[in-house]
């Protein structure tokens, strides 16, 4: 216990790059998802694509693998940025065709006579999507996409693998310097990791539970 | 797919307008891709006043005429797949334990449990292996095997859960009404149901779980990426670690393509079972299961995928 206290200032650095990795992949993750999620479902075809092929291809490839990319061949490619940003263009790229999953499925889950009646009333495409489709199914896409940003929070620990100092840095470092007390310092990181994944998942858990009985 | 819903189906000007912009997507692409390939390619002045070849030059691809290179490589894949093997089969069978305990009658084994489970599911992999690896001096197979099937293992089990959750009251009524008891009833009548139709949900985690081996990388286990990326990158020097990134790439999608196609054979094969083929296509699906479904599914991003 001693250790976590001494070395608070070091876990609270730590955290404090994990949230920064976290939101700042998180926004562009989202907005990522939102742009190939509307290419999936638009009506031009090389667009619809293109969504699918980019979805297939990064959901298959392992973080790892992705990170890999980001630190040491895009600085071949004449990428000169810091190894923060490298982290964080790698997980919003990973994130994002979960995010485009996760809203496609949304759209896909309202049912079909709304969209129908929308285009009879001679809405266009954005008009059927903007105004009919999507305020609809944002509920049901509110629940699936807080667990992708819980998932996101668990991934930043792997950039502590590429060279960003990060909680999982921290906690490897501390657990090197006291070889004695091991435990109490990775729980230390773990209980970091639960401040963010627990109470999302629980929010997640509550919208999900109020919304089936809505329906 | 609602595309078709969507949008009407396009006229002579809408299909010319489409058409226009899928040329001019595919021309950007192709442009992307040239530009990617030629900036590869390009021989770069190196600080000593060498010029290093390009990505694509022959002197960076020789090493794979060498077949002690693909042994090593394929020394590296087999042990992926071993260490993903066992995770999964430990992940099953701790899926179906959770699921059991959580479904338990007494709050004393269903309430612990579900603590438990929050805690395995809210941490990460990463720091999970880190800690077997550490606190128990397991070796980085252990590691890597148990932290994989104790994560991937909860995930499955919430699955299994939601599965059993959105079965028909009745099932388990007919069961106990039967005489069989309430674990008898659980094991043969609600869970074969459950596995049945959450499979095409377990085989994508299983997915997930092949692709998270891959974190063995940060913690000493030397699978295949690390084999690649690390043992045979340092033996043969940093010039061909681009072409051992790119072999390394095109083997993990093979195998996690592979498989992502087995996970949608089955969920289409469990599809058309429930629907009771061609003739009852326009029986809804049960919306309690697609919930679950649904839940369950989006849980995976990565590491859980995540």
């Amino acid at each position: 216990m001693d250790v976590i206290i001494d070395n608070l200032p070091r876990y609270l650095s730590g955290f404090g790059m994990t949230l920064q990795l976290l939101v700042v992949a998180g926004i562009a993750a989202l907005i990522l998802g939102t742009i190939i999620a509307t290419m999936r479902i638009s009506p031009v075809p090389s667009l619809r694509v293109f969504g699918a092929v980019y979805t297939e291809l990064i959901r298959n490839t392992p973080l790892t693998l992705v990170l890999f990319f980001c630190a040491l061949i895009l600085p071949y490619l004449g990428a000169r940025l810091d190894y923060e940003v490298f982290a964080m263009i790698g997980l919003s790229v990973y994130t994002s065709p979960f995010v485009a999953e996760a809203l496609r499925s949304g759209i896909n889950g309202v049912p079909i006579g709304q969209a129908e009646a929308a285009r009879s009333l001679g809405l266009g495409f954005g008009q059927t999507v903007g105004y009919v489709v999507f305020p609809q199914a944002f509920r049901m896409v509110i629940p699936p996409l807080i667990n992708v940003i819980i998932a996101l929070t668990k991934n930043t620990s792997v950039a502590g693998g590429f060279f960003v100092v990060e909680l999982f840095t921290i906690g490897k470092e501390l657990a090197n310097a006291n070889g004695n007390a091991v435990v109490a310092v990775l729980l230390g990181v773990a209980t970091f990791y639960l401040l963010i994944t627990i109470p999302l998942g629980i929010f997640a858990g509550r919208l999900e539970k109020k919304w089936v009985v809505a329906r | 797919m609602s595309g078709s819903v969507l949008f009407d189906a396009p006229g002579p000007k809408a299909r010319r307008l489409s058409l226009t912009l899928s040329i001019i997507v595919g021309v950007l692409i192709l442009a992307g891709l040239y530009w990617l390939y030629s900036v590869l390619a390009a021989p770069r002045p190196s600080s000593g006043g060498i010029t290093l070849p390009g990505m694509f030059h022959p002197s960076r691809w020789d090493v794979f005429t060498n077949p002690e290179v693909w042994t090593f490589i394929g020394a590296g894949v087999l042990r992926t797949l071993q260490a993903a093997g066992a995770a999964a089969v430990v992940a099953i069978v701790l899926g179906v334990v959770f699921a059991l305990l959580r479904t338990a009658k007494t709050a004393w084994i269903r309430v612990p449990t579900t603590v438990v489970l929050e805690f395995v599911r809210g941490m990460p992999v990463l720091l999970m292996m880190l800690f077997i690896l550490l606190a128990f001096a397991s070796g980085a197979y252990w590691a890597v095997v148990i932290a994989l099937g104790l994560y991937n293992g909860a995930i499955i089990g919430e699955a299994l859960r939601a599965g059993l959750a959105a079965l028909p009251r009745g099932q388990r009524e007919a069961g106990l009404s039967l005489g069989m008891r309430e674990l008898q009833t659980r094991m043969l009548i609600e869970f074969p149901q459950a596995f049945r139709q959450m499979l095409p949900i377990i085989v994508a985690q299983l997915v997930v779980l092949l692709k998270d081996t891959s974190l063995g990388f940060i913690v000493g286990y030397p699978e295949l990426l690390r084999s690649t990326m690390n043992n045979l990158a340092s033996f043969y020097g940093n010039r061909y670690l681009f072409s051992f990134f790119a072999v390394t790439l095109v083997i993990y999608l093979i195998m996690n393509l592979t498989l992502s196609f087995i996970a949608r054979w089955l969920s289409k094969r469990t599809d058309s079972a429930r629907r009771g083929g061609k003739a009852g296509k326009d029986i809804p699906v049960d919306p309690a299961l697609a919930i679950a479904q649904a839940s369950a599914a989006a849980r995976q991003a990565g590491q859980g995928s995540i």
